[in-house]
């Protein structure tokens, strides 16, 4: 490679650009609000420079072949024209007023950019100098051994959660003495303390800087035990994960923490259904949405004295699933002679015609239109009445418990493997002799009758139900978890639905850029890694293998 | 063996043939009982129709994106309503600006074509950008893989509009010529409507004439049958492909603009649903055929004006015209199950998709 700073420069430009378009939509500055570290360093900067870092981190791999001095002129190349280019847009700003268009180009996002400097000009230099800087930073950090940027960056991603999630450990361990009091030690006004900073900062480089030398060695045990020990191994870390769940949030009696864990189970629920059908038989179903409000509307209308509903949770429930089942059915049939991208497509027209009719005038007497069904009585056993989200999360957890071992039984059944082929290929899945349309049905009602459960307990979780809670972005979220957690895969799913879900709930601030960074996560997951966090191990092999040909057009 | 595959298929076939039996029956019922009732007069079934034409010319439109992508990709850009939203978004700041001055009253002609051009250029950039930066790394990858990035996209656009322009909707700046009509005894058409429609007649025959007449349409077209044979001969595949990013984009974003004046209002979700509907349209037509697209634009526009009126009256059902969108996504599911092909389109569904 030539020595030339053309790439520096280009990688510096599009850094640059990022960083405008992030002050642009508004992330810079709703993120300042939130101190990292309490009055040195704000998210929304840290969220600017990490962008330049980055950059810079690219340039200087892209010249390694030329020694390490031009791989610092390439990082703080990139970090100047990366800053000149965030100084260039904030300029502009002062000259022409943008406000009229752009709503977040405000005094306080340019106040914030020049490092709140009084003369622009000045202040417009720092923010080059500090980019320029990081820049360096940048190349410094690719320059380092693997093993010490691994744990450098492990230790920063752990300051950076803790400084943001200050509020949500307060509010979680508040009832819980000792760490109550760590916590205040920690913290200080809006983030975290310089010294809580670095403490958590060391504390978590020596870890990971230790368990980098001891990881092989353990993992090498573990893959050499016999395979009943990895059986125990495995059972006593499930049980323990069970048991955590179990325990968590009755010791920690916190509403908020029971709320947020009850809606990740939720979505555990649906996304465990919806990994049958789209990571078991490989039907994308975008109108996945439709089963939960079944499900939900079913319960609300049977259950709901409002509606002239007699009958208690547990009555209804099973009819609740069954009707789900039933429109799995009704769905399935017409969609089975549908394939690949037109199925999406039905099965997303599906989902706002079920929306569009529980909104409409037309069934108004039935499901209360746009007023919703309210009133819906909480379920109750021998007495005890499941009211909270506390008591609601332990009927949550029982049905995960319920689905997740189905789930795992139905992998590995025949017609597991069935679906498996289906997903494969179908012309071939059929003249192995499996029948397509009883393995994509039974897929399909099985998807729908665990989305049932999920909105049946949904109901009676809200107690009330509006259409508005089943719109499109459900389908989306459940579809978004299955893929970042890893298609087909079962513990996936659950990882998944925590990302998905649950930070999101720990970050109501930030609501604005969810969809957005969701978006973003999309697309970038299908071209790093399409197989997920925790994939499945055929999937994995599988989407490694079909990097080498490409024929889009030829699938005829 | 051959005999219980034939037990089988039968089974869904009756099944689906005694739906769409009953389906039919609901309509040919409800349109006879609406129309003994007699509920419109003439001249509302002139408007429902007219109205319908308008629509599904701007259907048309963008149907056509999802067609020339489809047609060269084989993937459906599900990213493609955020460039229809993209244009009408950034041509409202035009727009109103023009409005202000002033200029826009005293010089309608110029001042469309401003907003026209502000519109095309936008969606124009979002469409070459989303294949740039989307899809084009994914050539090749599986289909499932592909219209998650999209729809990831779509996304990732819907909220950066938002984060640009705030959630708010704002009203379209409003033409006084275009609000004008032309009456014939008791029918009257708005010129918006016959603007609308005339647009959209206008931006079809250049496509159909830069497709069919010119030698990057003929590249195109090449492209469309056989990808690796078209490379082999010499055609640079990517570009072309560019290429069809812009012609669908220019379309979606003119659509953007006459969907604003018909309907003036836009916001950063504008585009899901008529999105949803060209898609439908394309569908309906024939996806990958472009007087496919046309056509199914049109039929979907119609049903969507006239189908709740006509259908669903006389059968008393409170409220139809909410139910239109339930009309639309009803004739897709049909139109899938017994012509996968659509109106006028090669066997699609089973074989390539």
């Amino acid at each position: 490679m030539k020595n030339n700073l053309v790439q520096p420069i280009r990688i510096g430009l599009m850094s640059g650009f990022i960083a405008i378009f992030l002050a642009l939509i508004g992330m810079v500055e709703t993120f300042d609000k939130r101190d990292v570290i309490s009055e040195v360093i704000s998210l929304g900067a840290t969220v600017l420079l990490l962008t330049i870092l980055s950059a810079a981190y690219l340039a200087a791999r892209g010249q390694s072949k030329n020694g390490v001095r031009w791989m610092f002129t390439a990082g703080a190349v990139s970090g100047l024209v990366g800053g000149g280019a965030l100084a260039l847009f904030i300029f502009t700003t002062t000259l022409i007023d943008m406000r009229g268009v752009f709503i977040n180009v405000k005094a306080t996002l340019i106040k914030m950019l020049t490092l709140e400097q009084e003369v622009l000009a000045l202040g417009l230099m720092y923010l080059i100098g500090v980019s320029t800087i990081t820049g360096l930073v940048g190349t410094a950090l690719y320059l380092t051994p693997s093993r010490v940027r691994q744990a450098l960056l492990v230790a920063f991603l752990c300051v950076l959660a803790l400084g943001v999630m200050q509020e949500l450990l307060r509010v979680t361990f508040a009832n819980v003495g000792f760490l109550a009091d760590l916590i205040r030690s920690l913290y200080e006004k809006n983030g975290l303390s310089r010294v809580g900073a670095a403490s958590i900062f060391i504390v978590t480089f020596t870890l990971t800087f230790a368990w980098s030398f001891i990881q092989s060695p353990v993992q090498a045990r573990i893959a050499a035990l016999s395979p009943r020990g990895q059986f125990l191994l495995k059972s006593t870390s499930f049980l323990l994960l069970f048991a955590a769940l179990f325990f968590i949030p009755k010791a920690l009696d916190n509403v908020y923490i029971g709320e947020v864990m009850s809606n990740v189970g939720l979505f555990i629920l649906m996304g465990l259904g919806l990994n049958i059908v789209v990571g078991f038989a490989g039907l994308l179903d975008l109108g996945y949405v439709a089963f939960f409000a079944i499900g939900a509307y079913t319960v609300g209308v049977l259950t709901s004295p409002e509606r002239g509903g007699t009958l208690n949770f547990w009555q209804a429930l099973p009819i609740a699933i069954s009707i789900a089942v039933l429109f799995g059915f009704i769905l399935g049939i017409p969609v089975l002679k549908i394939r690949g991208d037109y199925l999406a497509i039905v099965t997303m027209g599906f989902g706002e015609i079920i929306r569009i009719l529980v909104l409409s005038d037309f069934l108004r007497p039935w499901l209360g239109g746009a007023g919703g069904i309210v009133g819906i009585p909480k379920a109750e056993v021998l007495g005890f009445k499941f009211a909270g989200p506390i008591e609601i999360y332990y009927i949550i957890l029982i049905g995960i418990l319920i689905v997740v071992f189905l789930a795992i039984r139905l992998k590995d059944s025949r017609l597991g493997r069935a679906w498996m082929a289906v997903r494969e290929d179908e012309d071939v899945a059929q003249a192995m002799g499996i029948n397509l349309v009883w393995t994509k049905l039974i897929a399909f009602a099985i998807g729908a009758s665990f989305a049932g459960i999920s909105g049946a307990i949904f109901a009676t979780k809200l107690s009330t139900i509006y259409p508005q809670s089943f719109k499109f972005d459900v389908s989306i979220n459940v579809l978004a978890l299955l893929i970042l957690g890893g298609m087909g895969s079962i513990p996936g799913v659950i990882i998944g639905a925590l990302m998905v879900v649950g930070l999101p709930e720990l970050f109501r601030e930030f609501d604005d850029f969810l969809f957005l960074v969701y978006g973003a996560a999309l697309v970038v997951m299908m071209q790093l890694r399409p197989e997920g966090l925790w994939p499945e191990t055929t999937r994995l092999r599988e989407l490694h293998h079909e990097h080498a040909p490409a024929e889009p057009t030829t699938a005829d | 063996m051959r005999q219980s595959l034939r037990e089988r298929l039968s089974f869904t076939d009756l099944f689906m043939w005694v739906v769409g039996a009953l389906i039919v029956l609901i309509i040919v019922y409800g349109s006879i009982s609406t129309l003994i009732i007699g509920r419109y007069s003439s001249r509302q079934w002139f408007d429902f129709v007219v109205n319908g034409i308008m629509l599904g010319s701007v259907y048309a439109l963008i149907a056509l994106g999802y067609t020339l992508v489809y047609g060269i990709l084989r993937m459906i850009n599900f990213a493609h309503s955020e460039v229809f939203m993209a244009g009408a978004f950034n041509s409202y700041f035009v727009g109103t600006a023009l409005n202000q001055s002033g200029y826009l009253e005293q010089n309608p002609v110029v001042g469309l074509l401003l907003i026209f051009a502000m519109a095309m250029i936008t969606s124009t950039i979002v469409a070459v950008l989303l294949e740039r930066i989307a899809y084009r790394p994914l050539r090749g990858a599986p289909r499932i893989v592909s219209l998650i990035t999209a729809i990831g996209a779509s996304f990732f656009l819907q909220y950066t509009f938002k984060g640009l322009y705030g959630a708010g909707v704002k009203a379209y700046p409003r033409l006084p010529v275009l609000n004008q009509s032309l009456e014939f005894g008791e029918f009257k058409i708005l010129y918006v409507q016959i603007f609308v429609v005339a647009a959209a007649l206008v931006l079809m025959a250049a496509l159909y004439y830069i497709v069919q007449r010119t030698k990057v349409g003929k590249a195109m077209r090449a492209v469309s049958e056989d990808f690796d044979t078209a490379a082999l001969m010499g055609i640079d595949v990517d570009r072309i492909i560019v290429i069809t990013f812009i012609l669908g984009g220019a379309l979606a974003g003119a659509a953007g603009v006459l969907w604003s004046l018909v309907f003036p209002q836009v916001n950063f979700v504008m585009g899901f649903i008529p999105g949803l509907k060209a898609f439908t349209a394309a569908v309906l037509g024939g996806i990958g055929n472009i007087p496919g697209a046309m056509v199914g634009g049109l039929f979907l526009g119609l049903i969507e004006s006239v189908g709740p009126g006509l259908f669903l009256d006389g059968l008393k059902v409170t409220a139809p015209h909410q139910l239109k969108d339930v009309i639309a996504f009803t004739m897709l599911v049909l139109v899938l199950i017994f012509r996968p092909s659509g109106i006028l389109g090669e066997k699609l569904t089973q074989k390539k998709a």
